[in-house]
C-alpha cells in the first residue's frame, strides 16, 4: 500500500523536525479523505484531543474511534493508557486481545491504572512528555475537579514539547473549558453487515464539536478497518459498494463464505 | 553491650538500693538480671527473689520486660546504621558492627568507638564497646575482657585471659572444663584440640577458632547488606527540601560511577535519611532493569518522595544520607554509537519506573499473550516494571471485522432476552442497564468450551456477536440449555465492542 508507506515517510520526517523546527505542526492523517479534508491534512500531532461519547451507551465507540486515531499516530510505537480505576467498573475493564482486533498489538501498551482524576491527570502529562511514546490515551471518569483550563494547557503544552499525541476519553463527562486542540462527539452508527446480518467493521458517527483551527459543527461518518490501519469514509466506501452490486469487503480479505450463517470459532 | 538505666530512678548516676529485674520461671520469681550494685552487693542473675531478699533485705525489684528490652534493642541498632549499613543483632544485649572501611569517615577507629559510646551513653545506655578483628572476639571481650580495640591479627593473643564462659558453652560442658582445672581460654587454646573435640564436639573447638579470628563467624545483618553505598555527614543537620535534593543528587552520581566501574545496573536502591534524634526514614526506588543513570536515578527518588503519604520530615535536620545499591545486574558499557532505537526503548523503561515509582508498581501494567482458548484467561496483566514486551499476540485473520470487544466486564453482565425467534437461536432483543436493544445483525455461535482440566472448568459458553438498532455492537453469550430444569439458559453480556 503506497498510502501506508508514504505515512511511514511522514511520521520519519515528523520525527527528524520534533528536535529543531515547532513540532506540534505536524499532522497525522485518519486516512477517511474527507474526514482529513475538513481538518485540514489531518490532527495535530503534538496536541491534546478530547473525545466524548455523544451517549451513555457509546462510551465504547468513543474508546474504539481514540483507539483507532492512537494506532493512526503511532505506528508502531509504545503506547501509554492512563485509566482511573472506576472507568473499567462502569465500562469494562480493557481486554488485550480486543486491542489487537482493532489494530493495536498489546504488546505496545502500558497500561497505568490510577485511583482518581489528578493522579490521571499526573500521570498523563508524565507520560506526554516522553517523546519515543506513539500516542497516550488518557481517561479520567466523569469531570473531575483537577481538570480545569490550566490542567488542560499543562496537557497540551506537553504534548506539544514532545510530539506525542494525546487523547482524552472523557467518559462519563462533559464538555468543560479546554485548551484541546480538537474535541470529538463519537457516536456508534450501524456496520456495512457481512454476509447474513453478521455485524461489519466499527463504524463511528464523528461530530467536531470543536476545533481550534476552526471547522466545527461538522460530522462525518467513517469506518475504522484494521487490516489496513485506517479510518475510510463510509459514504464513499458504500457508493462504491451500490455500484459495484457486493457486499463491501476490505481489501486483501477472503471472498464472502458460501454459508448461510456466519460461525465463528 | 547494653545496661539499660531505668527511668523511674530516681538518681541515674546513684542507685538509691540494689536494683534487680525479676521474672518467672517454673514459678518461682527468679532475677533475671541485676544492676551495678546489686552484682557487688552477691546478687547474680538465676538467683530466686526469695533467696535474694534473704541475703538483702532491701532490695528494689521490677519485672523483667524482654519484649521492650528487643525493642529497646531494635531501636539502638537502627541508630547504629548511621555507623554502617551492616549491623548485626546479638540478642538479648548486643550489637555487631561491621565497621570495615568506615574508621576513616570518623577519623579513625579509636573516635569511631568513642563517638558511638558517647551517642549511646547521652541516650541513657551503659555501654561496653570493643573493635576487634573477628566478630567472635568483639563480642566475648565486650562481655568478659577489659580491651577496648584489638591490633589487628592479634585476637587469638586478646582473647587468651578471658574465662571459658567467652565460650557461650553449655552450663554442664562449661562445669566439666572448670572441674578439669582450665579457668581461661589460653589455657584451652594451649592444649590440642582434638581431645575437646573428642569430648565436647566439633562445635566447641569451631567456637574457640572463631573466638580467636582463626575461623571465619557468620554475620547475620538485620537489613539486607548494600553491593554498595555512598554517604554523606554533616556536622550541622540539613533540613532544606533543596539542599537534601542536592545532596541525593551528588550520592547517586557517585553511586552511578561505581556501578560503571562494576559494569553493573542498579535494580533496587534505597535512600536512608538519618535524623539527628536518631530516627531513620527509608525510601526505596526500583526499575525495570539495571540503570545507571544519575539523572533518573534522581527523578524517580523525586518521584517517591513527592507520592509519599507522609512526607519526609526533616525534623531538627539529617546529619546523614546514605543510598545504597541493594539489588544490580550486570550491564554494558553503553556505546557511544548506540542505536536511536535502544536509547528509545530506554527512555520508555525509564517512564515506566518512574511512574511505578509514584503511583506503585502494581499499577503500572503490561499486558501477557498465554495460550488459551478460555476469553476470561486470554491476557495476564503484570506490572511493565517485570516483564519486557511480549510478542505471540494472534493475529486477526484478515478481513475479519473485531470478534474480540476491546472492553470486557469482570464479571459478565446478566441481560435479560426479551425475544427469540428460536427458543436456542440468537436472540432478537435484550434489555441490559433498563435499556432495550433490538438485534439487527448477529454473528454466532461462537461455541467455547471449559477448559475440563482446570480446577473450576466452568461452563460451557456460547457467544455471539450482535448490533442493535443504533449500531452498537455487543458481545453477549448463554451458559445453560434449554430445557435443562436444573440448568436453565442464562444470558450475559460480555463486552461492548463500539
Amino acid at each position: 500500500m503506497p498510502r501506508v508507506e508514504l505515512e511511514v515517510l511522514k511520521r520519519e520526517v515528523a520525527r527528524l523536525e520534533r528536535g529543531s523546527s515547532a513540532p506540534a505542526a505536524a499532522r497525522f492523517s485518519t486516512g477517511a479523505m474527507k474526514l482529513d479534508a475538513g481538518l485540514g491534512g489531518g490532527l495535530m500531532r503534538g496536541a491534546l484531543h478530547e473525545v466524548f461519547a455523544a451517549g451513555m451507551l457509546d462510551e465504547a465507540s468513543a474508546a474504539a474511534f481514540a483507539i483507532g486515531l492512537a494506532v493512526r499516530a503511532s505506528h508502531a510505537a509504545p503506547v501509554v493508557w492512563v485509566r482511573q480505576d472506576f472507568v473499567g467498573l462502569e465500562l469494562g475493564e480493557i481486554y488485550a486481545p480486543g486491542l489487537a482486533e482493532l489494530g493495536l498489538s498489546p504488546e505496545r501498551l502500558i497500561l497505568v491504572k490510577a485511583r482518581d482524576g489528578p493522579a490521571v491527570l499526573r500521570a498523563g502529562e508524565e507520560a506526554a512528555r516522553c517523546p519515543p511514546l506513539g500516542a497516550v490515551i488518557i481517561e479520567p471518569w466523569g469531570n473531575p475537579k483537577a481538570l480545569d483550563l490550566v490542567a488542560s494547557r499543562r496537557l497540551m503544552l506537553a504534548a506539544a514539547r514532545s510530539g506525542v499525541p494525546l487523547f482524552m476519553l472523557r467518559a462519563g463527562g462533559e464538555p468543560l473549558p479546554s485548551a484541546a486542540a480538537t474535541r470529538w462527539s463519537v457516536r456508534a452508527a450501524a456496520s456495512a453487515p457481512l454476509e447474513a446480518t453478521a455485524p461489519g467493521h466499527p463504524v463511528f458517527d464523528v461530530s467536531l464539536m470543536r476545533d481550534r483551527a476552526g471547522a466545527m459543527g461538522r460530522n462525518w461518518i467513517v469506518e475504522w478497518k484494521r487490516d489496513v490501519r485506517s479510518f475510510s469514509d463510509i459514504a464513499e466506501t458504500r457508493a462504491a459498494a451500490l455500484s459495484g452490486g457486493m457486499v463491501p469487503l476490505p481489501p486483501g480479505g477472503p471472498g464472502a463464505e458460501a454459508e448461510l450463517h456466519r460461525r465463528a470459532g | 553491650m547494653l545496661r539499660r538505666n531505668f527511668t523511674g530512678a530516681p538518681d541515674k548516676v546513684a542507685e538509691p538500693l540494689p536494683l534487680v529485674l525479676v521474672e518467672k520461671v517454673k514459678g518461682a520469681s527468679r532475677l533475671a538480671a541485676v544492676s551495678r550494685m546489686a552484682r557487688r552487693a552477691g546478687l547474680s542473675p538465676g538467683l530466686t527473689l526469695a533467696d535474694a531478699r534473704a541475703r538483702i533485705p532491701q532490695l528494689w525489684v521490677e519485672e523483667m520486660d524482654r519484649q521492650a528490652d528487643a525493642g529497646l534493642l531494635e531501636a539502638v541498632a537502627e541508630d547504629c546504621d548511621r555507623v554502617t549499613p551492616i549491623v548485626a543483632i546479638d540478642a538479648p544485649d548486643g550489637l555487631t558492627l561491621d565497621i570495615t572501611g568506615c574508621g576513616h569517615l570518623f577519623g579513625g577507629e579509636a573516635e569511631l568507638r568513642a563517638g558511638v559510646s558517647q551517642r549511646l551513653r547521652r541516650a541513657g545506655l551503659n555501654v561496653r564497646t570493643v573493635i576487634a578483628g573477628a566478630p567472635d572476639a568483639a563480642r566475648a571481650l565486650a562481655r568478659h575482657g577489659r580491651i577496648a580495640i584489638v591490633p589487628a591479627g592479634e585476637e587469638a593473643a586478646a582473647v587468651r585471659g578471658l574465662p571459658i564462659a567467652a565460650l557461650g558453652l553449655e552450663a554442664k560442658d562449661q562445669l566439666a572444663i572448670a572441674r578439669a582445672g582450665l579457668k581461661t581460654i589460653g589455657a584451652l587454646a594451649d592444649r590440642p584440640s582434638a581431645l575437646f573435640a573428642a569430648r565436647f564436639g566439633e562445635e566447641m573447638t569451631a567456637r574457640l577458632a572463631r573466638l580467636q579470628g582463626r575461623a571465619l563467624s557468620p554475620l547475620l545483618p538485620r537489613r539486607a547488606v548494600p553491593m554498595l553505598w555512598a554517604e554523606r555527614r554533616f556536622a550541622e543537620p540539613i533540613g532544606r527540601a533543596e539542599d537534601v535534593k542536592a545532596v541525593v543528587a551528588g550520592l547517586a552520581g557517585e553511586i552511578c560511577q561505581m556501578l560503571l566501574e562494576r559494569r553493573e545496573g542498579a535494580r533496587v536502591v534505597e535512600a536512608s535519611f538519618h535524623r539527628a534524634d536518631g530516627a531513620v526514614r527509608r525510601v526505596a526506588v526500583e526499575t525495570g532493569r539495571g540503570s545507571r543513570d544519575p539523572a533518573a536515578m534522581l527523578r524517580l527518588f523525586r518521584e517517591k518522595l513527592d507520592a509519599l503519604a507522609d512526607p519526609l520530615d526533616p525534623g531538627f535536620g539529617f546529619d546523614l544520607v546514605r543510598l545504597c545499591v541493594l539489588e544490580a545486574e550486570a550491564l554494558a558499557v553503553m556505546q557511544p554509537e548506540l542505536d536511536g532505537r535502544a536509547l528509545e526503548a530506554d527512555e520508555i523503561a525509564n517512564l515506566a519506573d518512574r511512574l511505578s515509582a509514584r503511583f506503585g508498581p502494581g499499577r503500572v501494567l503490561r499486558f501477557l499473550p498465554e495460550d488459551t482458548h478460555d476469553p476470561d484467561r486470554a491476557a495476564r496483566i503484570v506490572p511493565a516494571q517485570t516483564a519486557p514486551a511480549a510478542a505471540g499476540w494472534m493475529q486477526p485473520a484478515a478481513g475479519e471485522p473485531p470478534l474480540r470487544p476491546p472492553l470486557v466486564f469482570d464479571p459478565p453482565q446478566p441481560v435479560t432476552i426479551l425475544f427469540a425467534e428460536v427458543p436456542d437461536g440468537p436472540p432478537r432483543a435484550f434489555r441490559w442497564r433498563r435499556m432495550e436493544h433490538r438485534i439487527v445483525g448477529h454473528e454466532g455461535p461462537e461455541r467455547i468450551a471449559p477448559e475440563w482440566w482446570r480446577e473450576t472448568p466452568g461452563e460451557a459458553r456460547d457467544y455471539y456477536r450482535v448490533e442493535d438498532t443504533q449500531g452498537r455492537r455487543f458481545w453477549l453469550f448463554r451458559t445453560g440449555a434449554y430445557g435443562a430444569e436444573d440448568n436453565p439458559p442464562r444470558w450475559f453480556l460480555h463486552g461492548a465492542f463500539g
